[in-house]
């Protein structure tokens, strides 16, 4: 087999060509990172590591030709640069981290690593998650392999996980790990025709994750494929004693779920995420799902979330509020980057001042105000009455439906500085997507088309809480009805 | 409510983050339009709701109160930027 051949590859495939040794483990990580080379104009990978994913698939391989190995075993995946990796630079791509290099693995990594894969590369990403664009990465914003036709403008992945999306997108790795505290794995996977799971709340263990806002991050991977999301999950999910929320229930054999008939299952279509000034392609793209869906067997039911349009400004008191907390611990002392000062608090003010970007700050100081005397209770506190008014409305809508299905984006990729300047504008791109953070469900987004300009689009479908095994196995439907197996076309190189 | 350049400097005060004098305003105006935004809230009616502040109702977990961790602390100093025989280094705090 021709090395640029196992780049086509999905993980499940690859997998399989390992295990009937059609090629090793060894080929298959040198022929992703011929690929990752070559693509270092779309600034996916912020931090290259081919002599240790050599070594590692090394490794695999011995273990492979004994028939050994774990679910993952030889397959070169990247890791979104929130992720700790022992020995390896951490940033999540904010200078106020410097060079930090970790003592220590996340959970999730570990998680991965001991299933077997071999580990690329850091990918790109927006500034401690902040982001829908990864433009405020301070190694600078990823380029989204997908041009629209008349290819004068590079457009950007998504964001926050934008390396993870792109790198996967661009066939760099099988597939990626990423997070999402609003959004950030969803959004990136539409944006670039790729399939993003964002897990049920304590699915995943956060420890070792750099934390954006606690009570909303979750990890989740980035594949071409459902069954390769189903991988994925089982390899990186799982109880942690280090991560308190993380909840100790079994972790299913999410493979085996697919294939599913979807008699007797209800689709429930929540008419809010109708919003005002919709794209005539973004419902045609629904009606669409709605229809693929029909046709395999589902019962489609209308079902009403009241409260959807109060999810993003509640996102943008918690998400804010939690950041100011756990960013408190970048002060220039224990790690990262410092600016001296005439005294300790002239030393953290310019430490912080320095390291952090324009969106960071923003939220910080957003997070910092409603959480001050005098406006917890009108800001903070309200908020997270109205996040309880959200999950209820869910709980309601799950009482007349298994799984919801909506747009993933309201749009398809928009061009590099388009929203950069509008905070509003940009935070927009999460509402189809936040109200699942702030209820604790998972989400996935899958391919479903192209629209005019030959942009990929998403759809998303909302479960119930450890509810991914119906989601993985109703996503694979619309996958297969979607036929999605368009490309983009190679102008990287 | 909205934010003037006194409160913009109190909060970044309060983060502990140097605001170049003259982004002040422009830091205001960004704040601001945040700030609006999030205003819609006062149009829920949340009485007699509790604040949500977890999304899976789970019994906090317990452990034994030990030391399960630790003695490692070159591994800890390692990626300060100042340090001194085992300890963080900082400016002077006592004169």
């Amino acid at each position: 087999m021709r090395a640029s051949k196992l780049t086509d590859l999905s993980l499940a495939e690859a997998r399989d060509g390992l295990l009937q040794k059609d090629f090793t483990s060894e080929e298959l990580t040198q022929a992703h990172i011929s690929a990752m080379e070559a693509g270092r104009k779309l600034n996916a990978v912020i931090l290259e590591t081919p002599e240790k994913a050599i070594d590692m698939a090394k490794a695999c391989d011995a273990k492979l030709s004994y028939g050994g190995g774990g679910a993952l075993e030889g397959l070169p995946i990247g890791v979104k640069d929130l992720f700790c990796t022992k020995g390896v630079r951490t940033t999540a791509c904010s200078k106020i981290l410097g060079d930090f290099t970790p003592p220590y693995e996340s959970t999730v990594t570990q998680n991965l690593w001991d299933a077997g894969a071999v580990h690329l590369g850091k990918l790109n990403n927006d500034e401690f998650a902040m982001g829908s664009s990864n433009e405020t990465s301070c190694f600078g914003p990823v380029n989204n392999p997908w041009r629209n036709k008349a290819k004068e403008t590079n457009l950007v992945p998504g964001g926050s996980s934008g390396g993870s999306s792109a790198s996967v997108a661009a066939h760099i790795g099988v597939a990626a790990t990423a997070t999402d505290t609003g959004g950030s794995i969803r959004q990136p996977a539409a944006f670039t025709g790729t399939v993003g799971l964002k897990p049920t709340y304590g699915r995943c263990s956060r420890w070792g994750i750099v934390a954006f806002a606690s009570s909303l991050d979750q990890a989740g991977p980035i594949t071409r494929t459902v069954r390769d999301s189903a991988i994925m999950l089982g390899a990186m999910a799982g109880h942690d004693a280090k991560d308190t929320t993380s909840i100790d229930t079994p972790v299913p054999d999410y493979e085996a779920a697919l294939g599913v008939n979807l008699n007797g299952k209800k689709v429930g279509i929540p008419k809010e995420y109708r919003i005002d000034g919709m794209s005539d392609e973004i419902e045609k793209l629904w009606q669409q799902g709605i229809y693929w869906l029909k046709d395999a067997g589902a019962e489609i039911v209308d079902v009403s979330l009241p409260h959807t349009k109060y999810a993003l400004p509640a996102y943008y008191i918690i998400a804010p509020a939690e950041a100011s907390s756990n960013l408190a611990r970048y002060d220039g002392v224990r790690y990262g980057t410092r600016h001296e000062g005439d005294n300790l608090l002239e030393m953290y003010e310019k430490t912080r001042g320095a390291g952090f970007g324009a969106e960071v700050r923003r939220r910080i100081m957003i997070g910092t105000y409603v959480l001050s005397a005098g406006y917890y209770d009108a800001y903070y506190l309200k908020a997270l009455k109205v996040r309880r008014l959200i999950s209820d409305d869910f709980k309601q809508a799950f009482e007349k439906c298994d799984v919801l299905l909506t747009p993933a984006t309201p749009s398809s990729a928009f061009t590099i500085g388009e929203n950069l300047h509008d905070p509003l504008a940009m935070y927009m791109n999460d509402v189809f997507t936040v109200t699942v953070n702030l209820a604790g469900l998972p989400g996935i987004s899958v391919p479903a088309g192209l629209n005019m300009q030959g942009l990929p689009l998403g759809l998303q479908l909302i479960g119930q809480p450890f509810g991914e095994e119906a989601l993985l196995g109703i996503a694979e439907k619309i996958e297969q009805a979607a036929e999605f197996d368009a490309r983009p076309e190679v102008w990287w190189n | 409510m909205s934010v003037d350049d006194k409160t913009v400097h109190r909060i970044a005060r309060l983060a502990r983050i140097a605001v170049p004098k003259e982004e002040i305003s422009s830091l205001g105006t960004e704040l601001n339009a945040i700030l609006g935004f999030i205003e819609q809230l006062s149009e829920v009616n949340t009485d007699d709701i509790l604040p949500m502040t977890a999304v899976v109702e789970t019994e906090i977990k317990r452990r034994e109160d030990a030391v399960t961790d630790g003695g490692y602390v070159e591994d800890i100093t390692a990626n300060a930027p100042a340090s001194d025989d085992d300890y963080f280094a900082v400016p002077k705090v006592v004169e």
